[in-house]
């Protein structure tokens, strides 16, 4: 695996020893059911200290994709590698990777200070780590010791991107995070995850909100009907597609998909 | 943050996470949701409260240690399944399975790991019927009852058998239907319309004992079983327990979990 010819946008050296420059390689990476084949053969790397938008429409393979990335669904073939190793092989994940695939999975018997407090307690973290995330993603004290059956989406979105950031994560993964959250919360977001790349971390932020991608993104993976579309820096992409930027490229590529599908 | 506490903390960043913190994670999500609560508070109160009842309303003669705890075992051996069961499914009702099969990828570790606690919480709540039997006795004399301790220490493990394989055959299907009100049903349904079927079917009456897992649990109750009682348990157990848990350990192992 050549993981050192990525180019990177920090300086080697420092942040080269701290965390290794390519923090996800997807290699071949394909899923079938039955005869359908929802993921075929995807590839792309995921470069640390940048935000990665993964870009499709509805059933292009995205969520499948993300799944077999970190363990929950056995890919049919090709493979998958978080910091060098197959997710599943990493000791204990939640101290290395963030992840939010779907902010509604949660018991809502459960408050959101609970469902914290039993994430820092299984990755090997004091029940304080939970009151430092509450804070950090801006739920009030009220709304923590409330069982999150009846929280808004935008409250399960802070509360799942606590969970993800609980273990003080190099990698986050995120599914959707901006679905549910208002303008405010939006743009809160965008600040996190800038933040986060800012620091060294490596981002794979999955979404259709293409002009949400647009504006954090560093790089783009796009894929339609299982298949990577196109893929690499987010002004590459944009130079080669003309004036009418991100939508435009996107509905161009989705559209060319499609066709195919019919044909 | 120091520079010494920066090392140390990536140092423990890629320690595996023991056992014993899986348990103990496992064990608070049996205790953590209202739903949980109130089976739990309903499970441990039960046995005082048949107690104290048999203190008030039983014949004297009644009043030994035999009885007590006949009486505080007969509820529990209905509610500990439902214990079991609900520790099995909640993940896959819930969705959480996805938050918890993301921090712990190994799938069998984790189902040991609700198993450990599950059983746990269920011995404890056996000691205290137990408990609460005895104390019952030792308040028999205030009506004149017997207070006799006729409970022999194998009569007692044979109702700690019975309210244990009552609970591990509750996990052993929760893990096989895992969604939660079709697995009750299947519980609680299933094993009388066997019975049924097995006592009113010609023929099929010999073999009862061997396939019916209530049948072959009576002499447990009358603490009178012999080694071809014995057998029967234990095919009973195989066919009760032993193939729900194969079927629950592969389908765990292997089914998808998705976010919608």
């Amino acid at each position: 695996m050549d993981t050192g010819s990525e180019t990177v946008s920090v300086p080697s050296g420092v942040i080269m020893t701290q965390y290794p420059p390519v923090a996800v390689e997807v290699a071949e990476l394909s899923k079938s059911y039955g005869a359908h084949r929802a993921v075929d053969r995807v590839s792309f790397r995921v470069p640390a200290g940048a935000v990665t938008g993964f870009l499709g429409p509805n059933g292009a393979g995205k969520s499948t994709t993300l799944r077999m990335l970190v363990g929950l669904t056995p890919p049919s073939s090709g493979r998958a590698t978080v910091f060098g190793l197959p997710y599943r092989a990493l000791p204990n994940p939640g101290r290395r990777v963030g992840v939010l695939l779907d902010a509604s999975a949660q018991h809502g018997g459960r408050t959101g200070r609970e469902v914290l407090a039993l994430g820092a307690l299984l990755i090997g973290l004091p029940p304080t780590r939970a009151d430092e995330l509450i804070e950090r993603v801006g739920l009030t004290r009220e709304e923590a010791g409330r069982r999150t059956g009846t929280y808004s989406l935008g409250m399960r979105q802070r509360l799942g991107l606590a969970h993800a950031l609980l273990g003080d994560p190099q990698l986050l993964i995120l599914d959707e995070p901006a679905n549910g959250l208002d303008p405010a919360g939006i743009h809160w977001m965008r600040g996190v995850l800038r933040d986060f790349a800012g620091g060294g971390g490596a981002v794979l932020l999955s979404s259709h909100l293409l002009r949400e991608v647009e504006m954090v993104a560093d790089h783009l993976v796009i894929i339609g009907n299982g298949r990577v579309l196109a893929s690499g820096s987010k002004t590459q992409l944009l130079a080669s597609s003309g004036d009418g930027g991100l939508e435009d490229l996107f509905l161009r590529l989705t559209a060319g998909d499609a066709r195919e599908q019919v044909a | 943050m120091t520079t010494l506490t920066a090392a140390a903390t990536r140092v423990d960043v890629d320690a595996p996470i023991p056992f014993a913190r899986l348990v103990r994670t496992e064990l608070r999500k049996l205790t953590d949701t209202r739903a949980s609560r109130w089976l739990l508070a309903a499970i441990v109160a039960v046995s005082p409260v048949v107690v104290v009842v048999m203190l008030l309303v039983a014949k004297p003669t009644n009043l030994t240690y035999d009885k007590f705890v006949d009486f505080t075992q007969t509820p529990q051996k209905i509610l500990l399944p439902a214990l079991g069961i609900l520790a099995m499914t909640s993940e896959w009702s819930q969705r959480t399975g996805l938050t918890t099969f993301t921090l712990v990828p190994n799938r069998r570790r984790v189902l040991l790991a609700k198993f450990s606690a599950a059983l746990a919480l269920g011995l404890a709540v056996i000691a205290i019927a137990f408990a609460a039997g005895a104390v019952g006795n030792l308040l028999a004399p205030l009506r004149h009852g017997a207070g006799s301790w006729n409970l022999s220490g194998g009569g007692a493990g044979e109702i700690v058998l019975i309210l244990v394989t009552g609970l591990v055959q509750g996990m052993a299907f929760g893990m096989a239907v895992l969604v939660t009100a079709p697995a009750l049903v299947l519980y609680y349904v299933l094993p009388n319309i066997w019975s049924v079927v097995f006592t009113s079917t010609g023929g099929l009456q010999d073999v009862r004992p061997w396939v019916d897992i209530n049948e072959a649990e009576s002499p447990l109750y009358s603490h009178d079983i012999t080694g071809a009682g014995w057998l029967h348990l234990l095919v009973a157990v195989a066919i009760w327990i032993l193939v729900p848990l194969t079927i629950g350990v592969a389908r765990v192992s292997r089914t998808e979990v998705k976010s919608s």
